[in-house]
Protein backbone atom coordinates (compact mmCIF):
# COMPACT_ATOMS: atom_id res chain seq x y z
CA UNK A 1 0.00 0.00 0.00
CA UNK A 2 1.41 3.45 -1.15
CA UNK A 3 1.98 6.17 1.83
CA UNK A 4 -0.24 8.42 -0.16
CA UNK A 5 -3.16 6.59 -1.89
CA UNK A 6 -6.03 8.83 -3.96
CA UNK A 7 -8.92 6.41 -5.38
CA UNK A 8 -11.81 7.56 -7.25
CA UNK A 9 -12.08 11.27 -6.40
CA UNK A 10 -14.38 13.95 -8.02
CA UNK A 11 -14.89 17.14 -7.31
CA UNK A 12 -17.53 19.76 -8.42
CA UNK A 13 -18.41 23.31 -7.68
CA UNK A 14 -22.21 24.79 -7.91
CA UNK A 15 -22.14 27.94 -10.37
CA UNK A 16 -24.52 30.11 -11.89
CA UNK A 17 -24.36 28.66 -14.99
CA UNK A 18 -24.55 25.41 -13.33
CA UNK A 19 -22.53 22.69 -11.70
CA UNK A 20 -18.68 22.55 -12.66
CA UNK A 21 -17.28 19.19 -12.40
CA UNK A 22 -13.84 20.06 -11.58
CA UNK A 23 -11.85 16.70 -11.07
CA UNK A 24 -13.03 13.54 -11.96
CA UNK A 25 -12.20 9.82 -11.01
CA UNK A 26 -8.59 11.03 -10.43
CA UNK A 27 -6.30 7.95 -9.31
CA UNK A 28 -2.74 8.48 -7.48
CA UNK A 29 -0.15 6.78 -5.70
CA UNK A 30 2.93 8.46 -3.86
CA UNK A 31 5.39 6.37 -1.82
CA UNK A 32 6.94 7.50 1.20
CA UNK A 33 9.52 9.90 0.64
CA UNK A 34 8.67 10.70 -3.02
CA UNK A 35 8.46 13.85 -4.45
CA UNK A 36 5.58 14.12 -7.18
CA UNK A 37 5.11 16.90 -9.33
CA UNK A 38 1.36 17.38 -11.27
CA UNK A 39 1.77 19.54 -13.66
CA UNK A 40 -0.69 21.07 -15.97
CA UNK A 41 -2.10 24.59 -17.46
CA UNK A 42 -3.91 27.25 -15.68
CA UNK A 43 -7.72 26.46 -14.54
CA UNK A 44 -6.79 22.57 -14.91
CA UNK A 45 -8.02 22.03 -11.23
CA UNK A 46 -4.79 21.58 -9.97
CA UNK A 47 -4.98 23.56 -6.80
CA UNK A 48 -8.38 22.22 -6.08
CA UNK A 49 -6.62 18.54 -5.85
CA UNK A 50 -3.99 19.50 -3.84
CA UNK A 51 -7.11 21.35 -1.64
CA UNK A 52 -7.98 17.39 -1.61
CA UNK A 53 -4.95 15.73 -0.81
CA UNK A 54 -4.41 18.08 1.90
CA UNK A 55 -7.80 17.60 3.75
CA UNK A 56 -8.50 21.79 3.41
CA UNK A 57 -11.23 20.41 1.26
CA UNK A 58 -13.79 17.56 1.01
CA UNK A 59 -14.27 15.36 -2.07
CA UNK A 60 -17.29 14.80 -3.37
CA UNK A 61 -16.60 11.30 -3.88
CA UNK A 62 -13.61 9.04 -3.84
CA UNK A 63 -11.40 8.93 -0.50
CA UNK A 64 -7.18 10.14 -0.20
CA UNK A 65 -5.64 7.70 2.34
CA UNK A 66 -2.25 8.92 3.86
CA UNK A 67 -0.17 6.83 5.81
CA UNK A 68 -3.29 4.15 6.02
CA UNK A 69 -5.58 6.83 7.61
CA UNK A 70 -8.38 7.97 5.38
CA UNK A 71 -7.85 11.99 5.38
CA UNK A 72 -10.56 13.96 6.50
CA UNK A 73 -9.22 17.25 7.73
CA UNK A 74 -5.51 18.99 7.99
CA UNK A 75 -3.05 16.68 9.28
CA UNK A 76 -0.58 17.78 12.35
CA UNK A 77 2.48 16.20 10.42
CA UNK A 78 1.56 18.20 7.27
CA UNK A 79 2.84 21.01 5.80
CA UNK A 80 1.46 23.69 3.28
CA UNK A 81 3.56 26.30 0.53
CA UNK A 82 0.67 28.44 -1.21
CA UNK A 83 1.81 30.83 -3.99
CA UNK A 84 1.38 34.17 -2.80
CA UNK A 85 3.10 33.53 0.38
CA UNK A 86 0.42 33.54 3.15
CA UNK A 87 2.32 35.29 5.29
CA UNK A 88 0.25 37.72 8.33
CA UNK A 89 1.38 41.11 7.35
CA UNK A 90 1.68 42.15 11.31
CA UNK A 91 3.89 39.64 11.80
CA UNK A 92 7.89 39.52 11.58
CA UNK A 93 9.47 36.79 10.05
CA UNK A 94 10.02 35.29 13.09
CA UNK A 95 6.87 35.63 14.24
CA UNK A 96 5.06 34.14 11.60
CA UNK A 97 7.87 30.99 11.06
CA UNK A 98 7.28 30.56 14.84
CA UNK A 99 3.14 30.48 14.51
CA UNK A 100 4.13 27.19 12.76
CA UNK A 101 6.28 25.67 15.16
CA UNK A 102 3.89 26.33 18.68
CA UNK A 103 0.80 25.18 16.37
CA UNK A 104 3.26 22.01 15.50
CA UNK A 105 5.19 21.57 18.43
CA UNK A 106 2.88 22.84 21.44
CA UNK A 107 4.55 20.98 24.17
CA UNK A 108 8.03 23.06 23.73
CA UNK A 109 9.32 25.63 25.51
CA UNK A 110 8.88 29.59 24.10
CA UNK A 111 12.52 29.04 23.95
CA UNK A 112 12.49 25.98 22.18
CA UNK A 113 9.98 27.19 19.86
CA UNK A 114 12.12 30.40 19.02
CA UNK A 115 15.31 28.44 18.77
CA UNK A 116 13.44 26.48 16.09
CA UNK A 117 11.98 28.74 13.92
CA UNK A 118 15.11 30.91 14.02
CA UNK A 119 17.51 27.77 12.65
CA UNK A 120 14.14 27.21 10.28
CA UNK A 121 14.94 30.78 9.16
CA UNK A 122 18.75 30.58 8.95
CA UNK A 123 18.42 27.43 6.80
CA UNK A 124 16.90 29.63 4.21
CA UNK A 125 19.90 32.30 4.36
CA UNK A 126 17.45 34.42 6.47
CA UNK A 127 19.11 34.35 9.55
CA UNK A 128 19.76 38.83 9.14
CA UNK A 129 16.35 39.07 8.41
CA UNK A 130 14.26 37.16 11.45
CA UNK A 131 12.88 40.68 12.57
CA UNK A 132 11.66 42.20 9.48
CA UNK A 133 7.79 42.06 8.61
CA UNK A 134 6.60 40.46 5.13
CA UNK A 135 6.17 43.89 3.35
CA UNK A 136 9.65 45.13 4.09
CA UNK A 137 10.95 41.43 2.22
CA UNK A 138 11.15 40.90 -1.03
CA UNK A 139 9.00 38.04 -3.12
CA UNK A 140 11.41 35.69 -3.08
CA UNK A 141 12.05 36.16 0.79
CA UNK A 142 8.40 36.07 1.54
CA UNK A 143 8.54 32.86 -0.22
CA UNK A 144 11.82 31.83 1.84
CA UNK A 145 10.02 32.33 4.91
CA UNK A 146 6.84 30.95 3.96
CA UNK A 147 9.46 27.86 3.35
CA UNK A 148 10.97 28.22 6.74
CA UNK A 149 7.81 28.19 7.55
CA UNK A 150 6.28 24.91 6.60
CA UNK A 151 9.85 23.27 7.22
CA UNK A 152 10.00 24.34 10.99
CA UNK A 153 7.13 22.12 11.56
CA UNK A 154 9.27 19.13 10.48
CA UNK A 155 6.59 17.63 8.25
CA UNK A 156 6.57 14.29 6.69
CA UNK A 157 4.09 15.35 3.89
CA UNK A 158 4.35 18.60 2.20
CA UNK A 159 2.28 20.21 -0.27
CA UNK A 160 3.38 22.78 -2.46
CA UNK A 161 0.94 24.94 -4.59
CA UNK A 162 2.80 27.07 -7.40
CA UNK A 163 5.52 27.48 -4.77
CA UNK A 164 7.52 29.60 -7.32
CA UNK A 165 4.90 31.03 -9.48
CA UNK A 166 5.14 34.47 -8.40
CA UNK A 167 8.52 34.95 -8.36
CA UNK A 168 10.88 36.06 -11.39
CA UNK A 169 12.62 33.85 -13.71
CA UNK A 170 16.24 34.49 -11.74
CA UNK A 171 14.74 34.19 -8.06
CA UNK A 172 12.93 31.31 -8.90
CA UNK A 173 16.02 29.65 -9.60
CA UNK A 174 17.25 30.02 -7.01
CA UNK A 175 14.18 29.07 -4.64
CA UNK A 176 14.13 26.15 -6.40
CA UNK A 177 17.86 25.06 -5.42
CA UNK A 178 17.13 25.89 -2.01
CA UNK A 179 14.09 23.92 -1.81
CA UNK A 180 15.88 20.87 -3.37
CA UNK A 181 18.35 21.36 -0.49
CA UNK A 182 15.88 21.60 2.34
CA UNK A 183 14.31 18.21 1.16
CA UNK A 184 17.36 16.51 0.91
CA UNK A 185 18.76 18.15 4.43
CA UNK A 186 16.44 16.15 6.50
CA UNK A 187 17.29 13.37 8.92
CA UNK A 188 13.60 11.52 7.38
CA UNK A 189 12.65 11.80 4.16
CA UNK A 190 9.21 14.48 3.44
CA UNK A 191 6.69 12.87 0.95
CA UNK A 192 5.70 15.81 -1.65
CA UNK A 193 3.26 17.04 -3.53
CA UNK A 194 4.55 19.88 -5.46
CA UNK A 195 1.50 21.73 -8.06
CA UNK A 196 2.92 23.79 -10.90
CA UNK A 197 2.85 24.46 -14.42
CA UNK A 198 6.59 24.43 -15.18
CA UNK A 199 8.07 21.44 -16.52
CA UNK A 200 11.28 22.39 -16.13
CA UNK A 201 10.62 23.06 -12.20
CA UNK A 202 8.80 19.31 -12.34
CA UNK A 203 12.22 17.98 -13.64
CA UNK A 204 14.22 20.08 -11.79
CA UNK A 205 13.18 18.44 -8.02
CA UNK A 206 10.43 15.61 -8.84
CA UNK A 207 10.83 12.00 -8.91
CA UNK A 208 7.99 11.91 -10.80
CA UNK A 209 5.99 13.60 -13.03
CA UNK A 210 2.07 13.28 -13.62
CA UNK A 211 0.54 15.49 -15.83
CA UNK A 212 -2.88 16.55 -15.52
CA UNK A 213 -5.19 15.67 -18.54
CA UNK A 214 -8.20 17.60 -20.14
CA UNK A 215 -9.72 19.42 -17.66
CA UNK A 216 -12.36 20.59 -16.59
CA UNK A 217 -13.13 17.66 -15.04
CA UNK A 218 -9.75 16.93 -15.13
CA UNK A 219 -8.44 13.28 -14.84
CA UNK A 220 -4.61 12.37 -14.33
CA UNK A 221 -2.23 11.49 -17.15
CA UNK A 222 0.17 8.12 -16.98
CA UNK A 223 2.72 9.65 -14.60
CA UNK A 224 6.68 9.82 -15.71
CA UNK A 225 9.65 8.86 -14.18
CA UNK A 226 12.46 11.29 -13.54
CA UNK A 227 15.47 8.97 -13.14
CA UNK A 228 18.32 12.18 -12.68
CA UNK A 229 20.94 11.67 -9.92
CA UNK A 230 21.00 14.53 -7.14
CA UNK A 231 22.13 17.24 -6.89
CA UNK A 232 20.65 18.39 -10.00
CA UNK A 233 20.97 21.95 -11.97
CA UNK A 234 18.84 23.64 -14.72
CA UNK A 235 22.10 23.89 -16.81
CA UNK A 236 22.82 20.22 -16.50
CA UNK A 237 19.13 19.54 -17.28
CA UNK A 238 19.38 21.39 -20.51
CA UNK A 239 21.55 18.75 -22.39
CA UNK A 240 20.71 15.71 -20.57
CA UNK A 241 19.26 13.06 -22.53
CA UNK A 242 17.32 11.63 -19.31
CA UNK A 243 15.91 15.60 -19.22
CA UNK A 244 15.27 15.71 -22.81
CA UNK A 245 13.10 12.53 -22.89
CA UNK A 246 10.85 13.06 -19.89
CA UNK A 247 10.55 17.04 -20.99
CA UNK A 248 8.93 15.74 -24.34
CA UNK A 249 6.98 13.28 -22.80
CA UNK A 250 5.17 15.48 -20.43
CA UNK A 251 4.76 18.10 -23.08
CA UNK A 252 3.50 15.57 -25.36
CA UNK A 253 0.89 14.22 -22.55
CA UNK A 254 -0.35 17.92 -21.75
CA UNK A 255 -0.69 18.89 -25.29
CA UNK A 256 -2.76 16.10 -26.41
CA UNK A 257 -5.10 16.56 -23.29
CA UNK A 258 -5.35 20.50 -24.28
CA UNK A 259 -5.82 19.44 -28.34
CA UNK A 260 -8.41 17.06 -27.10
CA UNK A 261 -10.35 20.22 -24.88
CA UNK A 262 -9.89 22.67 -27.61
CA UNK A 263 -11.32 20.68 -30.62
CA UNK A 264 -14.80 20.46 -29.70
CA UNK A 265 -14.35 24.27 -29.28
CA UNK A 266 -12.76 25.27 -33.02
CA UNK A 267 -15.53 22.71 -34.66
CA UNK A 268 -18.23 24.95 -32.54
CA UNK A 269 -16.85 28.25 -33.99
CA UNK A 270 -17.70 28.11 -37.20
CA UNK A 271 -21.43 27.84 -36.22
CA UNK A 272 -21.90 30.49 -33.83
CA UNK A 273 -20.41 32.78 -36.70
CA UNK A 274 -22.81 31.49 -39.14
CA UNK A 275 -26.14 31.85 -36.67
CA UNK A 276 -24.55 35.60 -35.72
CA UNK A 277 -24.18 36.72 -39.28
CA UNK A 278 -28.18 36.76 -40.29
CA UNK A 279 -28.90 38.38 -37.50
CA UNK A 280 -26.42 41.41 -38.19
CA UNK A 281 -27.48 41.45 -41.68
CA UNK A 282 -30.81 43.41 -40.97
CA UNK A 283 -28.92 46.11 -39.29
CA UNK A 284 -27.28 48.53 -42.17
CA UNK A 285 -30.38 47.37 -44.56
CA UNK B 1 4.76 80.64 -0.89
CA UNK B 2 2.80 77.37 -0.81
CA UNK B 3 2.52 77.29 3.07
CA UNK B 4 1.79 81.24 2.98
CA UNK B 5 -1.61 80.28 0.71
CA UNK B 6 -2.11 76.92 2.53
CA UNK B 7 -2.62 78.99 5.92
CA UNK B 8 -4.46 81.96 3.64
CA UNK B 9 -7.04 80.18 2.82
CA UNK B 10 -8.65 78.82 5.75
CA UNK B 11 -8.44 82.19 7.28
CA UNK B 12 -9.98 83.44 4.09
CA UNK B 13 -13.01 81.07 5.15
CA UNK B 14 -12.97 81.59 8.68
CA UNK B 15 -13.16 85.15 7.78
CA UNK B 16 -16.27 84.91 5.72
CA UNK B 17 -18.10 82.80 8.30
CA UNK B 18 -17.06 85.76 10.14
CA UNK B 19 -18.24 88.12 8.37
CA UNK B 20 -21.82 85.90 7.47
CA UNK B 21 -22.25 85.55 11.27
CA UNK B 22 -22.07 89.80 11.75
CA UNK B 23 -24.64 90.22 9.04
CA UNK B 24 -26.51 87.49 10.73
CA UNK B 25 -26.44 89.78 13.72
CA UNK B 26 -27.03 92.90 12.17
CA UNK B 27 -30.21 91.47 10.64
CA UNK B 28 -31.53 89.99 13.92
CA UNK B 29 -30.85 92.13 16.78
CA UNK B 30 -31.06 89.56 19.26
CA UNK B 31 -28.36 87.39 18.01
CA UNK B 32 -24.96 89.15 19.59
CA UNK B 33 -22.32 89.79 17.13
CA UNK B 34 -18.65 88.34 17.32
CA UNK B 35 -17.42 91.03 18.81
CA UNK B 36 -20.20 91.10 21.31
CA UNK B 37 -19.65 87.39 21.59
CA UNK B 38 -16.84 87.50 22.31
CA UNK B 39 -16.33 90.22 24.99
CA UNK B 40 -19.27 88.69 27.30
CA UNK B 41 -17.43 85.07 26.68
CA UNK B 42 -13.85 86.52 27.23
CA UNK B 43 -14.49 85.48 31.25
CA UNK B 44 -15.13 81.98 30.29
CA UNK B 45 -11.93 81.60 27.96
CA UNK B 46 -9.32 83.41 29.79
CA UNK B 47 -9.94 81.54 32.87
CA UNK B 48 -10.90 78.74 31.55
CA UNK B 49 -10.52 76.22 34.48
CA UNK B 50 -12.29 78.79 37.35
CA UNK B 51 -15.06 77.73 38.62
CA UNK B 52 -17.28 80.19 40.29
CA UNK B 53 -20.00 78.29 41.15
CA UNK B 54 -22.05 75.08 40.08
CA UNK B 55 -23.85 77.54 37.13
CA UNK B 56 -20.66 79.51 35.91
CA UNK B 57 -17.58 77.82 35.09
CA UNK B 58 -14.43 78.26 32.63
CA UNK B 59 -15.42 76.78 29.18
CA UNK B 60 -12.54 74.03 29.86
CA UNK B 61 -13.72 72.81 32.70
CA UNK B 62 -17.36 72.64 31.36
CA UNK B 63 -16.16 70.56 28.30
CA UNK B 64 -14.10 68.09 30.81
CA UNK B 65 -17.83 67.15 32.58
CA UNK B 66 -18.97 66.40 29.20
CA UNK B 67 -15.64 64.90 28.26
CA UNK B 68 -15.44 62.45 30.95
CA UNK B 69 -18.94 61.56 30.42
CA UNK B 70 -18.59 60.95 26.05
CA UNK B 71 -15.80 58.93 27.48
CA UNK B 72 -17.58 56.59 29.97
CA UNK B 73 -20.59 56.23 27.57
CA UNK B 74 -18.18 55.61 24.36
CA UNK B 75 -16.32 52.88 26.19
CA UNK B 76 -19.77 51.41 27.51
CA UNK B 77 -20.78 51.36 24.15
CA UNK B 78 -17.25 50.03 22.23
CA UNK B 79 -17.11 47.66 25.08
CA UNK B 80 -20.77 45.95 23.85
CA UNK B 81 -20.31 47.03 20.23
CA UNK B 82 -16.59 45.55 19.42
CA UNK B 83 -17.89 41.79 20.57
CA UNK B 84 -21.44 41.83 18.79
CA UNK B 85 -19.36 43.03 15.84
CA UNK B 86 -16.97 40.28 16.37
CA UNK B 87 -19.51 38.02 16.23
CA UNK B 88 -22.07 39.00 13.56
CA UNK B 89 -18.38 39.12 11.45
CA UNK B 90 -18.33 35.65 12.22
CA UNK B 91 -21.33 33.93 12.03
CA UNK B 92 -23.59 34.58 8.93
CA UNK B 93 -26.94 32.77 11.68
CA UNK B 94 -26.06 35.99 13.86
CA UNK B 95 -26.51 38.43 11.18
CA UNK B 96 -29.39 36.70 9.60
CA UNK B 97 -30.96 36.85 12.95
CA UNK B 98 -29.98 40.32 14.14
CA UNK B 99 -29.54 42.44 11.12
CA UNK B 100 -33.25 43.57 10.99
CA UNK B 101 -33.40 44.56 14.60
CA UNK B 102 -30.18 46.56 14.37
CA UNK B 103 -31.54 48.37 10.94
CA UNK B 104 -34.31 49.56 13.17
CA UNK B 105 -32.44 50.43 16.25
CA UNK B 106 -29.50 52.43 14.42
CA UNK B 107 -31.65 55.53 13.29
CA UNK B 108 -33.22 56.04 16.47
CA UNK B 109 -31.93 59.75 17.62
CA UNK B 110 -30.55 60.04 20.94
CA UNK B 111 -33.27 62.13 22.09
CA UNK B 112 -36.01 59.37 21.84
CA UNK B 113 -33.51 56.94 23.88
CA UNK B 114 -32.63 59.58 26.44
CA UNK B 115 -36.59 59.32 28.23
CA UNK B 116 -36.17 55.10 28.16
CA UNK B 117 -33.55 55.90 29.94
CA UNK B 118 -34.40 57.81 32.72
CA UNK B 119 -37.30 55.37 33.12
CA UNK B 120 -35.10 52.16 33.18
CA UNK B 121 -32.37 53.83 35.44
CA UNK B 122 -34.49 56.49 37.00
CA UNK B 123 -31.53 58.99 37.69
CA UNK B 124 -30.16 61.31 34.76
CA UNK B 125 -26.31 60.42 34.55
CA UNK B 126 -26.52 56.45 33.91
CA UNK B 127 -29.59 57.63 31.70
CA UNK B 128 -27.30 59.63 29.58
CA UNK B 129 -24.75 56.89 29.39
CA UNK B 130 -27.17 54.92 28.09
CA UNK B 131 -28.15 56.90 25.50
CA UNK B 132 -24.81 57.71 24.30
CA UNK B 133 -23.80 54.16 24.36
CA UNK B 134 -26.51 52.53 22.85
CA UNK B 135 -26.59 55.50 20.00
CA UNK B 136 -22.63 55.65 19.06
CA UNK B 137 -22.29 51.83 19.61
CA UNK B 138 -23.74 50.84 15.48
CA UNK B 139 -20.57 52.20 13.74
CA UNK B 140 -18.24 50.16 15.42
CA UNK B 141 -20.51 47.09 15.34
CA UNK B 142 -20.95 47.55 11.87
CA UNK B 143 -17.15 48.41 10.87
CA UNK B 144 -15.54 45.05 13.17
CA UNK B 145 -18.24 43.05 11.17
CA UNK B 146 -17.08 43.77 7.92
CA UNK B 147 -13.67 44.14 9.06
CA UNK B 148 -13.46 40.20 9.99
CA UNK B 149 -15.74 39.29 6.38
CA UNK B 150 -12.72 41.15 4.91
CA UNK B 151 -10.37 39.32 5.90
CA UNK B 152 -8.49 37.46 3.29
CA UNK B 153 -8.97 33.71 1.77
CA UNK B 154 -4.81 34.10 2.49
CA UNK B 155 -5.25 34.38 6.09
CA UNK B 156 -8.20 31.62 6.77
CA UNK B 157 -5.72 29.31 5.02
CA UNK B 158 -2.92 30.16 7.17
CA UNK B 159 -5.23 29.35 10.46
CA UNK B 160 -6.38 25.85 8.41
CA UNK B 161 -2.76 24.80 7.61
CA UNK B 162 -1.11 25.38 11.01
CA UNK B 163 -4.54 23.98 12.70
CA UNK B 164 -4.44 26.61 14.84
CA UNK B 165 -7.12 26.74 17.86
CA UNK B 166 -10.32 29.06 17.67
CA UNK B 167 -8.52 31.36 20.47
CA UNK B 168 -5.22 31.50 18.49
CA UNK B 169 -6.50 32.05 15.39
CA UNK B 170 -8.83 34.99 17.21
CA UNK B 171 -5.91 36.72 18.59
CA UNK B 172 -3.11 36.15 15.93
CA UNK B 173 -5.28 36.43 12.72
CA UNK B 174 -9.04 37.82 13.16
CA UNK B 175 -8.13 40.61 15.89
CA UNK B 176 -5.25 42.60 13.97
CA UNK B 177 -6.39 41.61 10.45
CA UNK B 178 -9.91 43.76 12.11
CA UNK B 179 -7.86 46.43 13.92
CA UNK B 180 -7.79 48.91 11.44
CA UNK B 181 -11.69 48.67 10.34
CA UNK B 182 -12.37 48.63 14.37
CA UNK B 183 -10.61 51.83 14.53
CA UNK B 184 -12.79 53.41 12.18
CA UNK B 185 -15.64 52.30 13.71
CA UNK B 186 -13.99 53.74 17.01
CA UNK B 187 -13.41 57.43 14.95
CA UNK B 188 -17.04 57.44 13.96
CA UNK B 189 -18.54 56.20 17.13
CA UNK B 190 -16.70 58.79 18.82
CA UNK B 191 -18.32 61.65 16.75
CA UNK B 192 -21.85 60.47 17.50
CA UNK B 193 -21.29 60.03 20.95
CA UNK B 194 -19.92 63.89 21.28
CA UNK B 195 -23.30 64.50 19.06
CA UNK B 196 -25.40 62.79 21.83
CA UNK B 197 -23.50 64.53 24.75
CA UNK B 198 -25.41 67.93 23.53
CA UNK B 199 -28.37 66.52 23.42
CA UNK B 200 -28.80 64.52 26.81
CA UNK B 201 -27.34 67.29 28.96
CA UNK B 202 -30.05 69.46 27.67
CA UNK B 203 -32.80 67.52 28.22
CA UNK B 204 -30.94 66.56 31.61
CA UNK B 205 -29.54 69.44 32.58
CA UNK B 206 -26.27 68.08 34.11
CA UNK B 207 -22.97 70.36 34.21
CA UNK B 208 -21.41 70.29 30.83
CA UNK B 209 -21.06 72.17 27.66
CA UNK B 210 -24.67 71.32 26.65
CA UNK B 211 -26.23 72.02 29.81
CA UNK B 212 -24.12 75.25 30.16
CA UNK B 213 -25.90 76.15 26.71
CA UNK B 214 -29.39 74.95 27.81
CA UNK B 215 -28.92 77.21 30.77
CA UNK B 216 -27.86 80.44 29.22
CA UNK B 217 -30.93 80.41 26.60
CA UNK B 218 -33.05 80.34 29.87
CA UNK B 219 -31.08 82.81 31.40
CA UNK B 220 -31.40 85.26 27.78
CA UNK B 221 -27.15 84.89 27.81
CA UNK B 222 -27.41 84.70 23.61
CA UNK B 223 -23.49 85.08 23.57
CA UNK B 224 -22.78 82.07 25.98
CA UNK B 225 -25.19 80.19 23.64
CA UNK B 226 -22.72 80.69 20.32
CA UNK B 227 -19.52 80.67 23.09
CA UNK B 228 -20.91 77.09 23.96
CA UNK B 229 -21.60 75.89 20.10
CA UNK B 230 -17.85 77.03 18.92
CA UNK B 231 -16.76 74.90 21.83
CA UNK B 232 -18.66 71.95 20.63
CA UNK B 233 -17.46 72.00 17.54
CA UNK B 234 -13.65 72.54 18.22
CA UNK B 235 -13.47 70.01 20.89
CA UNK B 236 -15.26 67.53 18.25
CA UNK B 237 -12.68 68.22 15.82
CA UNK B 238 -9.91 67.78 17.74
CA UNK B 239 -11.28 64.42 19.34
CA UNK B 240 -11.84 63.85 15.46
CA UNK B 241 -8.33 64.32 14.67
CA UNK B 242 -7.13 62.78 17.68
CA UNK B 243 -8.49 59.66 16.48
CA UNK B 244 -7.07 59.84 13.09
CA UNK B 245 -3.98 60.15 14.03
CA UNK B 246 -4.13 56.63 16.27
CA UNK B 247 -5.60 54.94 13.22
CA UNK B 248 -3.26 56.33 10.79
CA UNK B 249 -0.46 54.88 13.17
CA UNK B 250 -2.13 51.57 13.56
CA UNK B 251 -2.98 51.25 9.49
CA UNK B 252 1.38 52.13 9.31
CA UNK B 253 2.41 49.94 11.56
Amino acid sequence: MAFLEVRNLSKSFPTPAGVRHVLKDVQLDVEYGEFVSLVGAMGSGKSTLLSLLAGLTSPDTGTVVLDGKPVTGVRSDAAFVFQNYSLLPWFSALENVRLGVQAAFPGASADEQKRRATEALERVGLGNALDRKPRQLSGGMRQRVSLARAFATEPRVLFLDEPFGALDALTRDALQQDLAQLCAGRDRPVTTVMITNSVEEAILLSDRIVPIVSGPPASLGASIPVELARPRTLAQLAHDEQATHARAHVVASLTASLQRRSRPLSAGAPKALSAAEPAKAPGPA
Amino acid sequence: MKRVINLLLPLCGIGMALAAWWAASVAVPDLPSPVRTWEESKLYVLEPLAYRGESDQGILLLAYYSLMRVARGFLLGIAIATPLGFLLGVSATLTRMFDPIMQVLRPISPLAWLPLGLVLFQKSEPAALFAIAVCSMWPTVINTMMGVRAIPQDYWNVAKVLRLSRTTTFIKIIVPATLPYMFTGYRLSLGIAWLVIVASEMLTGTPGVGGFLWQEYNSLVYAHILLAIITIGVVGFALDRLMGVAEARLRAS
